[in-house]
């Protein structure tokens, strides 16, 4: 078979080369992707008029939405041109449209200086950030797995499957440094910017190692062969023979690998800092470290699929997330909760501060309060209200604003709980690469594996941070509601309402998979 | 096996359904009737995007599994 002449024939140096190369270029897309989304509370109060903070995260939110949105609609455009172009010249395209749009985002002047423009702008680089990235995975994935020996797919695809968590990492790391380098003033003025900026000199590099790499042999082959198809997409999704895989790779497995995903890495960051009000940059530490600590089991599992099998590795990964989230995330909340922790005796500091309010005859009372435990956590509660003459001021309620530092022990405890986390994420992750490779043929492979993994994990997992943010302030509301007309509360843990939608998503998932996916196709080269 | 694979279809159409009475008729009539801008994004992301995809990927889904596609 051409796959294994091809491996046979093929060297170890230009093996680590196409590796290399696809990895580090997917890397960037995901950096560039995912500063974005880092940054959003900057963005929102940048580029989205609002007087109120709350507000202009949503917008935030909608753009970061419509990110994902899109990624699919990427997948159709760029796997359908990288069935008939080939993958090489579709994935260096994916780069810079990616590295021009991220750039051009640290460019554009705020909202106070060009006015909708600015909001507009960031909109439409934000829809072309997502349309890379939906075209940018599957060339990586098809063109390293083309490249790869059968034996060992897993382990080599296991290298894309990576990126996104180092990329997410090295969004952090590159927030976290750039952060530090300057006042929180300058940070919040300009500095934000950097990230973005920095981000055309990563994707100048990775376009230049990519530019000088080969055709994917197996696809160079099919067209000398002439077996390129016409239509891409009228043969993925209009042919029930190749459509019934495209729903069976989405059902069986994306669905629930993208929720998994989301939930180890994106909602175990904002659960730290909106529910357990863990400050910004320990919150950050926390998911780095156990990101940090835990990628190199993507490839143990993409090893470890090419010894027993990618289904098993998968489902498992699956099942063991769904059953565990609700006790995991019990444990993240008490760890910060303070109403469990024991208050040095003494150690209570209060800070009060008034400022006039510009043009008008009221004061500004900010009053700070630190609280420090016995086990070193730190409660900083910040008081803000009005102080005035106007019955209409001094109606208003007060603002309360908290932030935690948790104490060593509780710090190191959160980053083993968010590890475990990221260990299920690589064990649903790791294998699946080779997994979607083998599903399709080489005609139409980049186009319909792109489709299912974006739905997967841009649809069902980037919608998951919204959803369920909306299951948990439901269940507030709820408890609000029973609270004022004296009834029992209706939920004893609301917070943890949120991960339902990763539970039945994951659950339907592991079914669906179990049921229909055969554990034992691992032919390509068809 | 097989025969599990096949009656199972029934369960994906009916979760399908049932996804499109949840997303179009608990959240996205709720947000529509709200009007503003807010709540008009995500009312319009239930109804034309992840319906049709979920509600409809499950129903052909679940059609195919009916007609034995995927039997092993």
């Amino acid at each position: 078979m051409l796959q294994n002449e091809i491996s046979e024939g093929f060297d170890g140096k230009k093996l680590r080369r196409v590796i290399a190369a696809s990895s580090v270029g997917t890397l960037i897309e995901w950096y560039d992707f995912y500063i974005f989304g880092s940054l959003s509370v900057i963005i929102a109060t940048k580029f989205f008029p609002s007087d109120n903070p709350t507000a202009a995260f949503l917008s935030t939110l909608a753009t970061f939405a419509a990110g994902f949105v899109v990624r699919p609609f990427g997948a159709l455009f760029f796997g359908r041109l990288g069935d008939l172009l080939g993958r090489k010249y579709t994935f260096l395209v994916t780069l810079l449209i990616m590295g021009f749009s991220t750039f051009a985002i640290g460019l554009i002047p705020s909202y106070s200086s060009i006015g909708f423009l600015a909001p507009i702008l960031v909109l439409t680089l934000r829809l072309l950030q997502g349309l890379a990235l939906g075209g940018e995975y599957g060339g990586a994935a098809t063109y390293v797995a083309e490249h790869a020996e059968p034996n060992k797919r897993g382990l080599r695809t296991a290298w894309i499957q990576t990126t996104a968590s180092l990329g997410l990492f090295i969004s952090l790391l590159v927030i976290l440094a750039t952060k530090k380098s300057m006042s929180l003033e300058a940070f919040n003025d300009w500095g934000w910017r950097i990230p973005f900026l920095i981000s055309i000199v990563m994707v100048g590099i990775s376009y230049f190692i990519r530019k000088n790499m080969d055709e994917s042999p197996l696809f160079a082959q099919a067209k000398q062969e002439g077996k390129i198809v016409a239509n891409p997409l009228k043969e993925s999704f209009g042919k029930k023979l190749n459509f019934k895989f495209v729903l069976l790779a989405l059902f069986g497995a994306t669905m629930g690998q993208g929720v998994v995903w989301y939930t180890g890495q994106f909602y175990a960051l904002s659960f730290l800092q909106k529910v357990a009000n863990i400050e910004f940059e320990q919150s950050n530490y926390i998911i780095a470290i156990s990101l940090a600590a835990g990628t190199g089991f993507f490839i143990f599992f993409g090893w470890l699929s090419d010894k027993i099998g990618r289904k098993g590795i998968m489902l498992a990964g699956m099942l063991i997330a769904i059953c565990t989230y609700r006790p995991i995330y019990q444990a993240m909340y008490e760890l910060a909760d303070v109403s469990l922790k024991t208050e040095k005796a003494n150690s209570r500091q209060v800070h009060t501060d008034y400022h006039m309010i510009d043009g008008t005859v009221t004061l500004s009372k900010v009053t700070r309060t630190i609280y420090t435990y016995t086990d070193g956590t730190q409660l900083l509660e910040e008081k803000t209200e009005k102080v005035s003459h106007l019955p209409s001021i001094q109606r208003e309620k007060a603002m309360l604003k908290k932030t935690i530092h948790v104490g060593q022990h509780a710090f190191w405890m959160l980053i083993l709980l968010v590890f475990i986390q990221v260990l299920y994420v690589t064990m649903v992750y790791g294998p699946i690469a080779a997994f979607l490779v083998e599903m399709f043929p080489t005609a139409i492979r980049y186009t319909s594996m792109s489709l299912p993994y974006h739905i997967g994990n841009g649809i069902f997992g980037g919608l998951l941070p919204a959803v369920a943010t909306y299951l948990a302030a439901k269940a507030n509301t709820a408890n609000e509601v029973a609270a004022a007309a004296g009834q029992s509360l209706p939920y004893a843990k609301p917070y943890l309402e949120g991960l339902w939608y990763p539970i039945i998503i994951g659950g339907v998932c592991f079914v669906i998979g179990l049921l229909y996916i055969n554990g034992k196709d691992r032919e390509i080269n068809d | 096996m097989n025969n599990i694979r096949r009656i199972a279809g029934a369960v994906w159409i009916l979760l399908g359904i049932a996804a499109a009475y949840f997303l179009i008729v608990e959240q996205a009539i709720p947000l529509f009737a709200k009007g503003d801008m807010e709540s008009l994004v995500p009312a319009i992301i239930y109804t034309f995007i992840l319906s049709p995809i979920i509600t409809g990927g499950m129903c052909v889904f679940g059609l195919y599994a009916l007609q034995n596609e995927y039997e092993l």
